[in-house]
């Protein structure tokens, strides 16, 4: 019972890891690139689109979706290392 | 074919699939009608989330509002996309792996309490009727515009539509129609799209034209957009007229009002698996970009078009969609200078919304009664709803995209409209009934009730549909204010934290709440006159008040639950399992 105890504990302290770092990311390609650092970024320019105004219509989408796979793939290999150390308790 | 000819057709197809996937999967249990036997595989859970998810709002509205908005028009596309990472990350596997059937019933077990279940089923059904009235509109535009019909029978064909396979199937029934609505409504947004970024940039990606030069010259199509909305007066297409502060604050409540809207909640608890959940956002995210970074580009089109296309022309030789959309009463024009040509730049016209005279004017015009607003020379007035579907005309497409395009709105329109209705009438045969008034019923007996409020709910919303409440454009801000300020909290520390209790959770659900609701209502409703931004909360304005509603939601909870004592074991058990995966 400890064990298992000891087990959830760890898993879900490297859950909370993954989250808080793909989270500081998320916040800064939206309301950092998107928005704050907009106007700044506007300066440079990628084809005919102003770097900060494409961040808001267009980058930080495209970064959403990054975000999310890389969650699902992180997961899945925390998901997969726990059931292992759970056999072989 | 004509237009209309091919409008029917395709309305007409797409209907009768409808209608055969409804016969096809029948709801046989609660399981069914609530959760379609949690069966639905990731890919088709992500479309179906997709399809519930857009809404008329996006379809018919988001890109003529970003047309008109310009980079203001930003914290929609990020507003609504990026609460899709807070889903993923922080409710959908958790919420997956409690395995009930609705978000009441989420609260009210975490929070142990009858008491946090009413409230969220109040605050539930207060969302989604809202909702629901903008997707009547959608409707009802269509079929008014496209296939001339009165509005009115057209609301009472989609409700019957809808009634067929919400009723009949439930949540398994309006998954595998919400799968096939996603493939009308992506396919007849990204024909038209793509058609014009071809003709203006030569460029068939419309995420890429939109950032390249014009066809015959070496300007780029937003310098071009920026220099003749500046010349006619308007804001830069590309720069933000907003504070930062209000922007940042109206993204951020409509990405936690995302995340805290039950219809699209409960969309992941359909999926076999916790790690099918978390894959199911994705790919839903994946599928709602497909439209949401299209928009965009279709804003800049459409604005540069139709600019181009009615800018110092005589009104005798105006387009023919101009005289189409201002028949319907969605354009109108009042030549303040009585030169009898269209001259279009910034301000309102006129005073309000049109009203017109039975006479026509010297030029052929619907006379616009309304006094001309004397402080700028734009004469005309135009809906921004109709953008997306006056788009195909203005750019001089083919019938049949057009045809497809009011297809997909009615697709876009129904499909949410069918989530919503599930919701209401499963919070109400589940959670109130069964779960607080009338324990004792029989699992048939809940199914029949979960059908009876779907057929009421519907025929609430037909209603909405026939008598528009002149309130609905206002009250968008308070479905997203409100499920922020509201859901996203409870939900959150419900899984995150464990010591968050029932005190904590009502005293900040109804915190959030009530100051969300008293802004909104006292700018939006009591003094629309004081609706500037001198007078806002930190020059916040009532869009983006449920964010700061949502901190006060955290503040107050905490606090209370600090000061009252822990949840009883048997909850904090509940929160360890929903925390581990299978």
């Amino acid at each position: 019972m400890n064990k298992e105890l000891e087990r959830n504990k760890s898993y879900w302290r490297a859950n909370l890891k993954i989250v808080s770092w793909l989270m500081v990311v998320w916040f800064f390609c939206s309301f950092g690139f998107g928005i704050i650092f907009s106007d700044t970024l506007d300066q440079y320019r990628v084809g005919g689109f102003k770097l900060g105004f494409w961040f808001a219509q267009q980058g930080s989408i495209y970064i959403f979706i990054v975000l999310v796979f890389v969650y699902v793939h992180l997961m899945n290999k925390l998901d997969r290392k726990y059931a292992k150390i759970e056999e072989k308790d | 074919m004509e237009v209309q000819e091919l409008t029917y057709l395709f309305v007409g197809l797409s209907f009768a699939v409808y209608i055969g996937i409804a016969i096809w999967s029948r709801a046989e249990s609660t399981n069914d009608f609530y959760v379609a036997g949690k069966g639905v595989h990731p890919v088709a859970n992500g479309m179906a989330t997709a399809a519930d998810w857009m809404s008329a709002a996006s379809f018919l509205s988001m890109a003529g509002l970003i047309a008109f908005l310009g980079k203001d028009g930003s914290v929609y596309l990020m507003g609504w996309t990026g609460g899709y990472v807070l889903l993923a990350l922080f409710l959908a596997p958790y919420l997956r792996k409690f395995g009930k059937f609705t978000v009441p019933d989420f609260i009210g077990e975490r929070y142990y309490s009858s008491f946090a279940r009413k409230v969220a089923v109040l605050c539930l059904i207060f969302i989604s009727f809202t909702y629901i009235a903008g997707q009547m509109r959608g409707v009802g535009i269509v079929f008014s515009r496209f296939l001339e019909v009165d509005i009115n029978t057209g609301v009472v064909i989609g409700m019957g539509i809808v009634f067929f396979y919400a009723v009949l199937g439930g949540m398994k029934g309006i998954t595998y129609t919400q799968v096939a609505q996603y493939c009308v409504l992506i396919f007849a947004y990204l024909v038209p799209a793509i058609f014009i970024s071809i003709l203006m940039t030569g460029n068939p990606v419309p995420q890429l034209g939109f950032g390249s030069t014009l066809v015959d010259s070496p300007v780029y199509l937003l310098d071009k957009l920026d220099q003749v909305t500046v010349d006619l007066g308007f804001n830069e297409y590309t720069q933000n007229s907003k504070s930062v502060i209000d922007i940042f604050c109206i993204t951020a409540a409509l990405m936690f009002g995302t995340a805290g809207l039950p219809h699209v909640i409960v969309r992941f608890f359909t999926v076999p698996t916790v790690a099918d959940a978390r894959k199911s956002a994705g790919y839903a995210l994946i599928f709602i970009a497909l439209l949401y970074t299209t928009a965009p580009a279709v804003s800049a089109f459409a604005r540069m078009n139709l600019i181009d296309s009615i800018q110092d022309k005589e009104y005798s030789s105006a387009p023919s969609w101009f005289k189409n959309w201002e028949e319907i009463g969605l354009i109108a024009w009042k030549d303040k200078n009585l030169d009898g040509a269209i001259r279009y730049s910034s301000g309102d016209a006129v005073k309000g919304r049109p009203v017109y005279d039975t006479e026509r004017g010297p030029s052929g015009e619907r006379i616009v009664l309304n006094s001309p607003n004397s402080d700028n020379e734009n004469e005309v007035y135009i809906d921004r709803d109709i953008i997306v579907l006056a788009n195909p005309e203005i750019a001089e497409l083919p019938g049949w995209v057009i045809a497809l395009v009011a297809a997909g709105g009615l697709a876009a329109a129904l499909s949410t409209a069918a989530g919503l209705l599930l919701v209401i009438s499963s919070s109400i045969s589940h959670d109130l009934l069964k779960k607080t008034y009338m324990p004792k019923i029989t699992e048939r007996q809940e199914l029949f009730f979960a059908r009876v409020s779907a057929a009421v709910a519907i025929a609430i919303a037909g209603l909405f549909g026939i008598y528009p409440p002149a309130f609905v454009a206002q009250v968008v801000a308070f479905a997203f204010g409100l499920a922020a300020a509201t859901f996203f909290p409870v939900l959150f520390m419900g899984i995150f934290s464990k010591r968050l209790n029932k005190e904590g959770a009502i005293a900040g659900m109804l915190v959030g709440l009530i100051f969300t609701a008293t802004y909104i209502i006292f700018f939006k409703f009591l003094y629309v006159d004081l609706n500037t931004s001198e007078n806002w909360l930190m020059s916040i304005s009532p869009e983006g008040i449920g964010f700061i509603g949502m901190i006060l939601n955290f503040v107050v909870a905490i606090l209370v639950s600090s000061a009252t004592k822990p949840p009883p074991q048997e909850v904090l058990d509940m929160v360890e399992m929903i925390r581990q995966p299978e």
